[in-house]
């Protein structure tokens, strides 16, 4: 019996028509909305029936297939663990996103552009449930062609805003030029394997050039997708112009979507190339780095959340690209750290990121500005969305304490064992993403420090702060509930690591026996263990610390000045005066420019300093190549001016040039 | 049997009781290098039961973080601590992997230390927190790099044995190389000459005394006592590297390894006494050189 299938298609089906009920009521009625959420409610409670019924059941995959009245394909959906990991974040991140938009985005707050959301929210997710569902490539196709779709439209909620226009416009083109890339490689995978069921292996006996269009062609359509570097060129602007509960949605589970087809290109071949794996590898590690770089210097802390999901995707890139170099080399245990580590970090980073977009919402709600250098101070005025904040930020940054550490720590475990290879292997090379891994970790150090310190600590920077304060228990709740499942997963890693194996037990049968464990390899429980006596520990010590406080506090003063009489808050130090050192070193790379006010010739002009952080590959690479190619073709706009009996000339030309062609 | 309960004893009192000599040992040959008597060589600890005693004086900008950071800090070098092995005994806490927590727990002492700085709101602070972390940058890259080479030199992922396998081995070019890169961001990371002077308070060059100029009393003293720790296990760290021998009896080996910690902070007063510090702009160049050892160490053992 196919009962989880069957279950997950109808939370789908609940998902795609949340938003229907809706758009027959007043745009001025909150029924649509109630509407909406309880829908969606009952799509994650389907959803997470359906997934206890599979874990229930022994892991055991399952496909189904029905025959449709298209030409090609059908509809044929399965079910298995790797398809389960990548569900679990967009029901929960979905369910918590619709619950927080009951208070942050209200249609009687947005009636202009509420029904729209919504409408999109669910067919978006709708979409993204179908993708990893599907096992039939134009099945696969129309969901991602679907999602893709609802997406621009959700960038796009505020189109009466010129910047959030152009993300959505930037975004559709990138979509579309990864849309190009899957179609022909679903082409190519047709040609075969013979049909267009999913995921099959393809037959050893394929030249070597038609796997290689195969994988490149996947890792542009993908890759786009889940936003690695250089194709980021949509992350950043689409990430930080949607309204922050669909941020959330985009960061914690759309850009899984992407890797979760990287995960399964993974797999087409029993032995994939050296290559492969060390391409994924390397371009893992340097979005990791640039991405965290460039996230460092943004003056805008959506943007700087919005570039940390890039250097997150790399980690999880580096992962995958470690279990693929595993498989080429037979090397279970690499299969095992690097696919656990990589699957593992995507569940953690659907947990902290949604988190840090929410809280991120909460501010723009509180306060209407983008900007980290207006704001300052808010741990006062919003304590409880502060220290939700200060936890994702931990978490994020993979200190120990919290989960992101348990899946970073796998990954360098991974990468750790191949430092061990004997001396004429080439494997002793991947070891050298250590330190990769290790700057990265640094930089997102430098990078939360910034944003939380600027953002929340010291002193207020504009009147913006003056009103700010917590939002209701609603919009809190969710942030509250992505922040106890980084504590779970933190103290109780033994809840996915049976799911791990079993998707490493998927995604290579022939190497990875099912009862596989993570023992001998990275003691996880140990390390769980600590992770308790951390939390235990520390909170014991700031208890402590409370007492010993409310002994010898003699008084509160503002902050010394050195000696100035009447400290100001524009002395503090800002965002961008904190990253300026980092990005000096880094100018090669990301050619932040503040702009210096001029000089008065005799009197000091008012001064104001402004800095433009631009995006090096869009901004210095891409927009002025499409500029020049669009000068290029503008030659050719003379032709186009013409009257009628100019164009038959040009199609009588172009058929005698066929008509020549043919004959040769 | 005798040794496996008294040895971690002697290791978590050592680690508690004696961190806040080795800057009294560092002044006392600073003082003597410069022909002068210098303060007593417990000072430290006088200092820090001091501090303990006082009543505090905080800024009305500042938030918990500003009051946990010193406690977390301390919290994070102990455990770290706990993972080293000093002299030729394992470290009480090891597992395949701790070479990861050990770099981590500095990475959350830094994120708490940087963001009480900023906690402040004063400038000062905020640029001293900015350097930290830029440095930090560098210097993680380095210590990776370093462990790096101990991983493929002892085929193992956990410090104790990773630390305790060059004791086989007569010294080679990669560990000598490792060894010099792990001791400039030893001296990078504890804040020493030639990155960072401790004994100046008002240049606009300093980093970690800078960070806690808002702090005072109980809180300060768990601060330097924080500080004391930390250079105490990088040094036990790095030794294990520069004097790669033991005696093979236990309280001898205990001994000697007191004795080593003590000549390590004369060397770092030493160079303390003989360079100056660096201009604030050259300190990456100096963090990269260390890198750089280390990852040539590293080639050298694949080649």
């Amino acid at each position: 019996m196919n009962i989880a299938i069957y279950i997950m298609l109808a939370s789908t089906l609940s998902m795609a028509i949340s938003g229907v009920p809706g758009l027959l009521f007043s745009r001025r009625s909150m029924t649509g909305q109630w509407i909406a959420t309880l829908l969606n409610l009952l799509a994650t409670l389907l959803g997470i029936v359906a997934l206890l019924t599979f874990v229930s059941g022994g892991y055991h995959s399952e496909n189904m297939a029905w025959p449709w009245t298209l030409p090609w394909g059908g509809f044929a959906v399965g079910i298995d663990t790797i398809t389960v990991l990548f569900l679990m974040p967009i029901l929960g991140v979905f369910l918590l996103g619709s619950i927080y938009a009951m208070a942050y985005w209200k249609q009687t707050q947005h009636p202009d552009n509420g029904r729209k959301l919504r409408f999109c929210w669910g067919l978006m997710n709708a979409g993204m449930m179908m993708v990893v569902l599907a096992r039939d490539g134009v099945l696969f196709l129309m969901a991602w062609e679907i999602m893709a779709l609802a997406a621009f439209f959700l960038i796009t909620t505020e189109d009466h805003n010129p910047c959030v226009r152009e993300a959505g416009w930037i975004y559709l083109i990138a979509a579309h030029i990864g849309m190009i890339a899957l179609v022909a490689m679903f082409v190519l995978l047709r040609l075969t394997a013979g049909s267009f069921e999913l995921w099959m292996t393809i037959p050893s006996s394929v030249p070597q050039g038609m796997t290689a269009a195969i994988f490149l062609l996947a890792l542009a359509g993908f890759g786009l997708k889940a936003g690695i570097m250089p194709l980021h060129v949509w992350l950043p602007g689409a990430h930080a112009n949607a309204p922050s509960h669909v941020s959330a949605l985009f960061s914690g589970v759309m850009l899984n979507v992407g890797i979760y087809g990287l995960v399964r290109i993974g797999e087409i071949m029993t032995v994939p190339p050296l290559w492969w794996g060390a391409t994924l590898l390397i371009i893992g590690a340097g979005s990791a780095v640039a991405g965290m770089i460039f996230a460092v210097c943004q003056n805008d802390y959506k943007g700087l959340l919005a570039y940390s999901s890039i250097e997150n995707m790399g980690i999880i890139c580096i992962g995958l690209g470690l279990a693929t170099i595993g498989r080429t080399c037979h090397r279970s245990d690499l299969v095992l750290l690097g696919l656990g580590g990589a699957l593992f970090h995507i569940l953690n980073h659907s947990l902290f990121k949604p988190l840090l977009f929410l809280g991120a919402g909460n501010i723009l709600h509180a306060t209407n500005t983008r900007k980290i250098d207006a704001l300052g101070g808010l741990a006062g005025k919003m304590p409880v969305t502060a220290g939700l904040f200060f936890m994702g930020s931990l978490a994020i940054c993979g200190l120990p304490g919290l989960n992101g550490f348990l899946s970073e720590w796998l990954i360098y475990l991974g990468l750790l064992r191949t430092a061990i290879a004997a001396h004429v292997d080439t494997l002793v090379w991947i070891s050298l993403a250590v330190p990769a891994l290790a700057i990265t970790g640094a930089l997102a150090v430098a990078g939360f420090v910034k944003l939380f310190g600027s953002v929340f600590l010291g002193n207020k920077r504009s009147a913006e702060v003056d009103h700010a304060h917590d939002p209701g228990a609603g919009t809190l709740a969710p942030l509250a509930i992505l922040a106890l499942g980084c504590v779970a997963l933190a103290l109780f890693p033994e809840l996915i690591i049976p799911l791990l194996v079993s998707a490493a037990h998927a995604w290579a049968p022939q190497m990875i026996a099912s009862t596989a464990s993570f023992g001998s390899l990275a003691p996880l429980q140990e390390m769980a263990k600590l992770n308790v006596g951390l939390l235990i520990g520390g909170t014991a010590f700031l208890l402590l610390l409370g007492i010993v406080r409310q002994q010898k506090l003699r008084a509160a003063i503002p902050t010394w000045s050195c000696g100035f009489a009447r400290p100001v808050a524009r002395m503090q130090y800002t965002g961008a005066s904190f990253s300026r050192m980092l990005a000096q070193l880094f100018t090669w790379m990301i050619p932040v420019k503040p702009a210096v006010p001029p000089e008065g010739r005799y009197v000091p002009q008012p001064a104001q300093w402004t800095q433009d952080v631009p995006d090096t590959v869009l901004d210095r690479g891409l927009i002025p190549g499409f500029a020049l190619v669009q000068r290029l073709l503008e030659r050719f706009r003379p032709l186009q001016n013409k009257p009628v009996n100019v164009y038959l000339a040009y199609m009588l030309a172009i058929l005698l040039l066929l008509l020549l062609a043919l004959c040769f | 049997m005798f040794y496996n309960v008294i040895n971690p004893l002697i290791h978590l009192g050592l680690l508690v009781a004696m961190p806040p000599l080795l800057p009294g040992v560092i002044n006392k040959t600073k003082a003597f290098v410069a022909g002068r008597k210098g303060p007593p060589l417990l000072q430290p600890y006088f200092d820090i039961y001091k501090l303990l005693r006082k009543d505090m004086v905080i800024s009305s900008a500042t938030t918990w973080i500003f009051q946990a950071a010193p406690v977390v800090t301390l919290a994070a070098t102990l455990l770290a601590g706990l993972l080293v092995p000093f002299g030729p005994f394992a470290a009480p806490i090891h597992f395949t992997g701790d070479l990861i927590l050990f770099v981590y727990l500095f990475g959350l002492a830094r994120f708490f230390t940087t963001s009480a700085a900023l906690d402040t709101g004063s400038s000062f602070e905020g640029m001293g927190a900015a350097r930290e972390v830029t440095f930090a940058c560098l210097s993680e890259a380095a210590v990776l790099l370093g462990l790096l080479v101990l991983v493929r030199l002892s085929g193992s992922f956990s410090l104790t044995p990773m630390l305790l396998a060059p004791l086989a081995h007569p010294p080679e070019a990669p560990v000598l190389l490792a060894a010099a890169g792990l001791f400039i961001v030893l001296l990078s990371e504890n804040c020493r000459i030639p990155v960072d002077d401790p004994n100046t308070h008002l240049e606009l060059t300093m980093i970690h005394e800078v960070m806690v100029l808002d702090h005072s009393g109980p809180l300060l003293g768990l601060i330097n006592y924080g500080s004391a720790m930390k250079l105490f296990v990088l040094s036990a760290l790095v030794l294990h590297l520069l004097v790669p021998f033991h005696i093979g009896m236990p309280v001898a080996d205990w001994v000697l390894f007191l004795v080593e910690m003590i000549a390590m902070a004369g060397v770092i007063g030493m160079v303390e006494s003989f360079m100056a510090r660096l201009q604030m702009r050259h300190v990456p160049t100096l963090l990269a050189a260390a890198s750089l050892l280390c990852g040539f160490g590293f080639v050298l053992m694949v080649r």
